[in-house]
C-alpha cells in the first residue's frame, strides 16, 4: 500500500505538470496517442516474456519521436498525425494480445492500473523516470513557457524550439509509461489533462496554474486510491471520477464569482 | 548589450538584393535595403507586399532565395545575438486571451534568450522587466492576466516583452492594428520616446501611411520591390507613395 502511495504521488506530481502545456499547445490527444502506442509496446512484452513497462517505454518513445517528426513534416493535416498513430498503435497491440491468446490478468493490469500490484521494480522505475521528467520540466520551465505562449517570438529571441518540441512530446511518453501501472493505459490521458484544465478554470498566473494543478492531481490520485482500497472499486476510475469532481468544483467556483 | 553601443560603423541591417518566393509568387525582388543605428523606419506597402516576409527574413525566420543578409557586421549565418533584436509581432499571433500569464511573466519571457538554457530568471531579469514595464507604462497591471487587458494595453505589454531583451532594434509588425486611437497617440508618444531619448533603433511595419509618414524618420515603400527609400518628406513630394497604392485618395486627406 505504501508503495502504490508513493507511485502515485510520483504520477500525480508529473502528470499535471506536463498536462498544463500539453493542454495550452492544444495537444490533449498527444498523451492518449502515446498510452495506446505504449499498449503496443506492453503486448510485445508480455508476448516476449520481458519487462512490459520497458516495452512500452521503448514504443512510447518511438512514438513520440515518430509523432514529432510528422508534426514538424507538416506533411499531415494537425491531429490526422495522432490518428494514425493512435490506431496503428492498437492495431499492433490488438495483433499481439490476439498472439498471446487473448487478455489475461497482467494486461488488465496494465489497461486499466493496478495499485495493488505495485512491485518494488515498478516502484524505481516510476521514481526514476518521475526524477526524469519532473527535473526536465523545471529545468527547461521557462523556455516551455515561451515556446506555449509565442512559439515563433521564443525561436527569435535564439530559443532551440524544435528540440524543445520533442522533448516535450518525450517528456510525455515518459509521463504515459510512469502512469500506466497506477490508472492504466486507457485512463492516461485523464489524469494529465483533467487536472490541468481544472487549474486552468482558476487561473491568476502561470505559476499559480501549475501549482493548483499538481494539488488537484495529487488530491485525484490519493483520495481516488483510498476510495478504491476501500470500496474495492478500480483504481483508475476512482481516480479520474475523483478529477471530475475537482474540475466540477472549479467550474462552479468560476460562475459564482463570475455572477457577482 | 545596451542599446547605442557600437557596431564599428556597420548598418544594423544589411539587407542585399533579397529575392524571395512563396512557391511561384515571387514576394520580394531584388530588395537592398540598409537600417542605421537610430533609424526610425517606416515600411509600408499594400497586402501581400513583402513586408512582414521582409521582417521574418531580418529576423532569421525564412531564408532568402537569393541576396545577402548582414545583421549588426555579421553575416546571417554567423549571427548569434538574436536578443539584440526585439520583435513585436502581430497581434493575432498564436496568442488566445484566456492564456493563464500575468503581464509580469510575458514580460519577464522576453529575458527567456537572454537567461540561459536551463537556468531560472534572476532578479536583474525580473529587474529589467519592472523596468521595461515602467517604460510602457504598465507597471501597475504586472499580476493581472494578460487575456483581462484592452488591445491598446496588451500591445504596450509585448512592447515591454521585446524591451526586456535590452534590444539594439526593435522590430513592430502592424502594431495598431485593433488599437483605439488615444491608444495608438499614447503608443507613438512611446515610440518618439524609445528613438529620440532612448536611442533604441526602430522599424515599424504599417499600412497606416499617414500616421507613419508624421511619425517616422525614414520611410519604405515595398510593393515587391523597393519602391522608395527616404525621408518621408521626400517620398510624398516624389509622389512615389501614391504611386505605389495607384491613387489612394485617403492619403491626402490625412495630410495635417
Amino acid at each position: 500500500m505504501q508503495r502504490a502511495l508513493l507511485a502515485g504521488a510520483i504520477i500525480g506530481t508529473i502528470a499535471p505538470m506536463i498536462g498544463v502545456f500539453l493542454v495550452l499547445r492544444r495537444l490533449s490527444l498527444i498523451a492518449d496517442t502515446l498510452s495506446h502506442v505504449a499498449l503496443a509496446g506492453v503486448a510485445a512484452g508480455l508476448l516476449l516474456q520481458t519487462y512490459p513497462l520497458a516495452g512500452a517505454l521503448v514504443a512510447a518513445l518511438v512514438g513520440a519521436v515518430g509523432i514529432e517528426r510528422l508534426r514538424t513534416s507538416g506533411r499531415v493535416f494537425g491531429e490526422a498525425a495522432l490518428a494514425i498513430f493512435l490506431s496503428g498503435g492498437f492495431a499492433v497491440a490488438v495483433v499481439l494480445i490476439s498472439l498471446a491468446r487473448g487478455f489475461n490478468v497482467d494486461l488488465f493490469s496494465y489497461l486499466f492500473g493496478a495499485i495493488t500490484v505495485v512491485q518494488p521494480r515498478d516502484l524505481w522505475v516510476i521514481l526514476v523516470l518521475g526524477l526524469v521528467v519532473f527535473g526536465a520540466v523545471t529545468a527547461f520551465s521557462k523556455e516551455l513557457f515561451a515556446i506555449t505562449f509565442d512559439e515563433e517570438s521564443a525561436r527569435v529571441q535564439g530559443v532551440p524550439v524544435d528540440l524543445l518540441n520533442l522533448l516535450l512530446t518525450v517528456l510525455v511518453a515518459v509521463t504515459v509509461v510512469v502512469a500506466m501501472r497506477i490508472v492504466g493505459i486507457l485512463l492516461t490521458s485523464a489524469l494529465l489533462v483533467i487536472p490541468a484544465v481544472t487549474a486552468l478554470r482558476l487561473a491568476r498566473s502561470f505559476r499559480t496554474t501549475l501549482v493548483v494543478a499538481v494539488a488537484c492531481s495529487l488530491v485525484s490520485v490519493l483520495v481516488g486510491m483510498m476510495v478504491s482500497f476501500y470500496l474495492d472499486i478500480a483504481a483508475g476510475g476512482a481516480i479520474v471520477l475523483t478529477a471530475l469532481v475537482l474540475f466540477g468544483a472549479a467550474t462552479l467556483a468560476r460562475r459564482e464569482t463570475a455572477s457577482r | 548589450m545596451k542599446a547605442g553601443s557600437p557596431t564599428n560603423g556597420y548598418p544594423f541591417v544589411e539587407l542585399t538584393d533579397i529575392c524571395f518566393s512563396y512557391g511561384d509568387e515571387r514576394v520580394l525582388d531584388h530588395v537592398t535595403l540598409q537600417i542605421r543605428s537610430g533609424d526610425f523606419l517606416g515600411i509600408i506597402g499594400p497586402n501581400g507586399s513583402g513586408k512582414t516576409t521582409l521582417l521574418r527574413i531580418m529576423l532569421g525566420l525564412l531564408r532568402p532565395d537569393s541576396g545577402h543578409v548582414r545583421l549588426f557586421g555579421s553575416d546571417l549565418a554567423g549571427f548569434r545575438d538574436w536578443n539584440r533584436f526585439g520583435y513585436v509581432p502581430q497581434k493575432a499571433v498564436a496568442f488566445e486571451s484566456r492564456f493563464p500569464a500575468s503581464v509580469f511573466e510575458v514580460v519577464l519571457s522576453g529575458r527567456c534568450g537572454r537567461a540561459g538554457l536551463g537556468r531560472r530568471y534572476g532578479a536583474d531579469d525580473r529587474a529589467v522587466s519592472v523596468q521595461a514595464l515602467e517604460t510602457v507604462g504598465m507597471i501597475e497591471y504586472r499580476d493581472r492576466l494578460i487575456g483581462r487587458l484592452s488591445a491598446g494595453q496588451q500591445q504596450r505589454v509585448f512592447i515591454a516583452r521585446a524591451l526586456a531583451s535590452r534590444p539594439d532594434l526593435l522590430l513592430l509588425d502592424e502594431p495598431t492594428v485593433g488599437v483605439d486611437v488615444e491608444a495608438q497617440e499614447q503608443f507613438y508618444g512611446l515610440l518618439r520616446r524609445l528613438n529620440r531619448d532612448m536611442g533604441t533603433t526602430l522599424v515599424l511595419i504599417s499600412h497606416d501611411i499617414a500616421v507613419i509618414a508624421q511619425e517616422v524618420t525614414q520611410l519604405a515603400c515595398l510593393n515587391r520591390s523597393l519602391v522608395f527609400h527616404g525621408s518621408p518628406d521626400e517620398a510624398m513630394r516624389s509622389g512615389a507613395v501614391e504611386r505605389m497604392y495607384r491613387a489612394e485618395s485617403r492619403l491626402v486627406a490625412h495630410r495635417h
